[in-house]
């Protein structure tokens, strides 16, 4: 079939905001690239839990506030520590995040990822949407040359492919970077997508004109690690969790229950009275992190994004889109440099590993490299929302005739109420104030 | 609206889903039918496998998100085959 294929000088797999990000850098630099895509649009396949953040386009969108698809600009956000029947938010507004460069925002994939992919496009990028990346293509050495594809006319020969096929990558797997499952590195984000007029969810939440809210929480799970979030869009609000693969399989939860927990817990309950369902949706997150991630660069493919594990989920910052995007383009620029030089082998594409580490992508994940492991551990997820709960609860219920006991003693009182243990509570404060510093 | 107010086809009826000739993913019951914890009929979002009277496990592929939670749970080798729908079917998510 070799003399049907098409030559390129890169084959970009995936059409997320890393392998967009990737093609544009190519596409800009005037390289041949086409970006496969397996959906019949991008974002088609895609799902996120809550907020994108934007900076990461200055370098490729000037003011790409004025054009992105948003939703609505994140301006207040909020951390709930939930038990059944209890919450404690912490939850902080400013008008600086109203304003460009903006902070965050919420948005639809399809709608965002469509138009990065755009961007792409308009700079030069070839996109072939319905198209499965079916394997990597080798040359008679072995080495990576292109990828098959299940059209007819099937084989893309490329001087590099660029993985960027999400939290499944298969091509990573084929390479023999990413082993073929790992649940203990895996969550599942489910979501619904609920509809609520546009006023209704200003005045709930508080907000004018096309500002946002995203409340992220933690204890509302029924034990199973992980965590739930809510967040607006102009005309619906977006509620789920995410949960480790292997925490559910052992509770045996059904993952909708776990929405329906959220849902009807009473803190959240009141927010979405009378929403219709517009969409359901499930997707896999990869959670790993800095030590779960692949080789990045081997001769003739880079992996970015998903594909590289590349989602920071440290408790307090969750982000996946941006470093994809980031990601991405370091990957589009060694591929420029390495097809221009003519040495697209592991040690021409070694720059791709030193970009990174020099940006956020990878000087984020290696500094919160043990945040995931403290966020998701027993005693944060079951004991301290818990334990932090009935303290302000007793703080603040008034015993008259009986006199206040301070807070110290209420505290102690919340701690034994509990059964923490002071020993494991200085521990895991120790622990958390290093996997944060 | 309360949970208790979308049945769980309700729920998956508000998800547009291509649906291709070729079966993405299949599933061999006779390993499953070793299997004592079915993983898969817990964890599934979509809810897709079903256990049999026989112990095996029947699988529709109508209406996956092609997510990956089966294989990942899985603890059988080779009882789930997993690959993507060709190019263009399956699940497309307008809100995701």
């Amino acid at each position: 079939m070799a003399d049907k294929s098409v030559t390129v000088d890169a084959v970009v797999v995936g059409a997320g905001p890393a392998g967009s990000a990737a093609a544009l850098v190519l596409a800009k630099a005037g390289r041949d690239v086409v970006i496969v895509e397996r959906g019949p649009f991008p974002g088609a396949k895609n799902v996120y839990g809550g907020v994108v953040y934007g900076r990461v386009l200055d370098e490729i969108v000037p003011q790409w506030w004025t054009e992105v698809p948003v939703q609505r600009w994140v301006t207040r956000r909020s951390t709930m520590l939930m038990t059944p029947t209890q919450a404690l938010t912490v939850d902080y507004r400013t008008s600086a995040w109203d304003r460009p460069p903006y902070n965050g925002m919420t948005t639809y994939r399809a709608d965002f990822d469509s138009w990065l992919a755009g961007k792409a496009v308009a700079a030069g990028a070839r996109l072939v949407t319905s198209t499965v990346a079916t394997g990597l293509l080798r040359d008679a050495d072995g080495r990576i040359g292109g990828v098959h594809t299940d059209r007819s006319d099937g084989d893309i020969r490329a001087r590099i492919v660029i993985a960027c096929d999400g939290v499944n990558s298969f091509l990573a797997k084929e390479a023999g970077l990413l082993p073929r499952t790992s649940p203990a590195h895996t969550t599942l984000g489910v979501k619904e997508t609920l509809a609520l007029p546009r006023e209704v969810i200003d005045e709930r939440f508080g907000l004018v004109g096309d500002q946002g809210l995203d409340i992220e929480m933690v204890g509302c799970t029924s034990g199973v690690p992980g965590g739930g979030f809510l967040y607006t869009n102009l005309d619906t609000v977006s509620v789920g969790v995410v949960v480790g693969l292997t925490g559910l399989a052992e509770a045996k939860i059904r993952p909708e229950e776990l929405v329906a927990g959220v849902k009807t817990h009473p803190a959240i309950a009141p927010y979405l009275r009378g929403a219709e369902l517009k969409e359901y949706s499930a997707h896999l997150v990869p959670e790993g992190g800095y030590r779960a991630m692949p080789r990045l660069a081997i001769d003739g493919m880079l992996v970015a994004g998903d594909a590289a594990s590349m989602c920071l989920a440290a408790g307090l910052w969750l982000e996946g889109v941006n470093f994809a995007i980031g990601a991405g383009l370091a990957a589009g620029r060694t591929a420029a440099e390495a097809i221009a030089a003519g040495d697209t082998s592991a040690r021409g594409l070694a720059g791709y590993r030193r970009q990174l580490e020099s940006c956020f992508v990878l000087a984020d994940h290696k500094r919160l490299r043990n945040a995931a492991d403290i966020v998701l551990a027993d005693r944060m997820q079951r004991d301290y929302p818990r334990l932090a709960c009935d303290f302000v609860e007793q703080v603040f219920t008034v015993t008259n005739p009986h006199p206040k006991l301070g807070m110290a003693r209420e505290f102690f009182r919340a701690v034994r109420l509990n059964q923490v243990r002071l020993r494991h509570l200085a521990k895991d404060g120790w622990q958390a104030a290093r996997a944060f510093r | 609206m309360s949970y208790a107010d979308v049945s769980f086809d309700g729920r998956m009826a508000t998800v547009e889903f291509r649906v291709g000739e070729r079966a993405h993913i299949t599933v061999d019951s006779d390993i499953c039918r070793s299997c004592t914890t079915k993983d898969c009929v817990h964890a599934c979002p979509a809810g897709l496998f079903v256990p049999t009277t026989d112990g095996g496990i029947l699988f529709n592929y109508e209406q996956c998100f092609e997510c990956g939670t089966c294989y990942q749970v899985c603890n059988s080798d080779g009882a789930i085959t997993w690959t993507y729908p060709a190019g263009g079917d399956g699940v497309v998510f307008r809100r995701g």
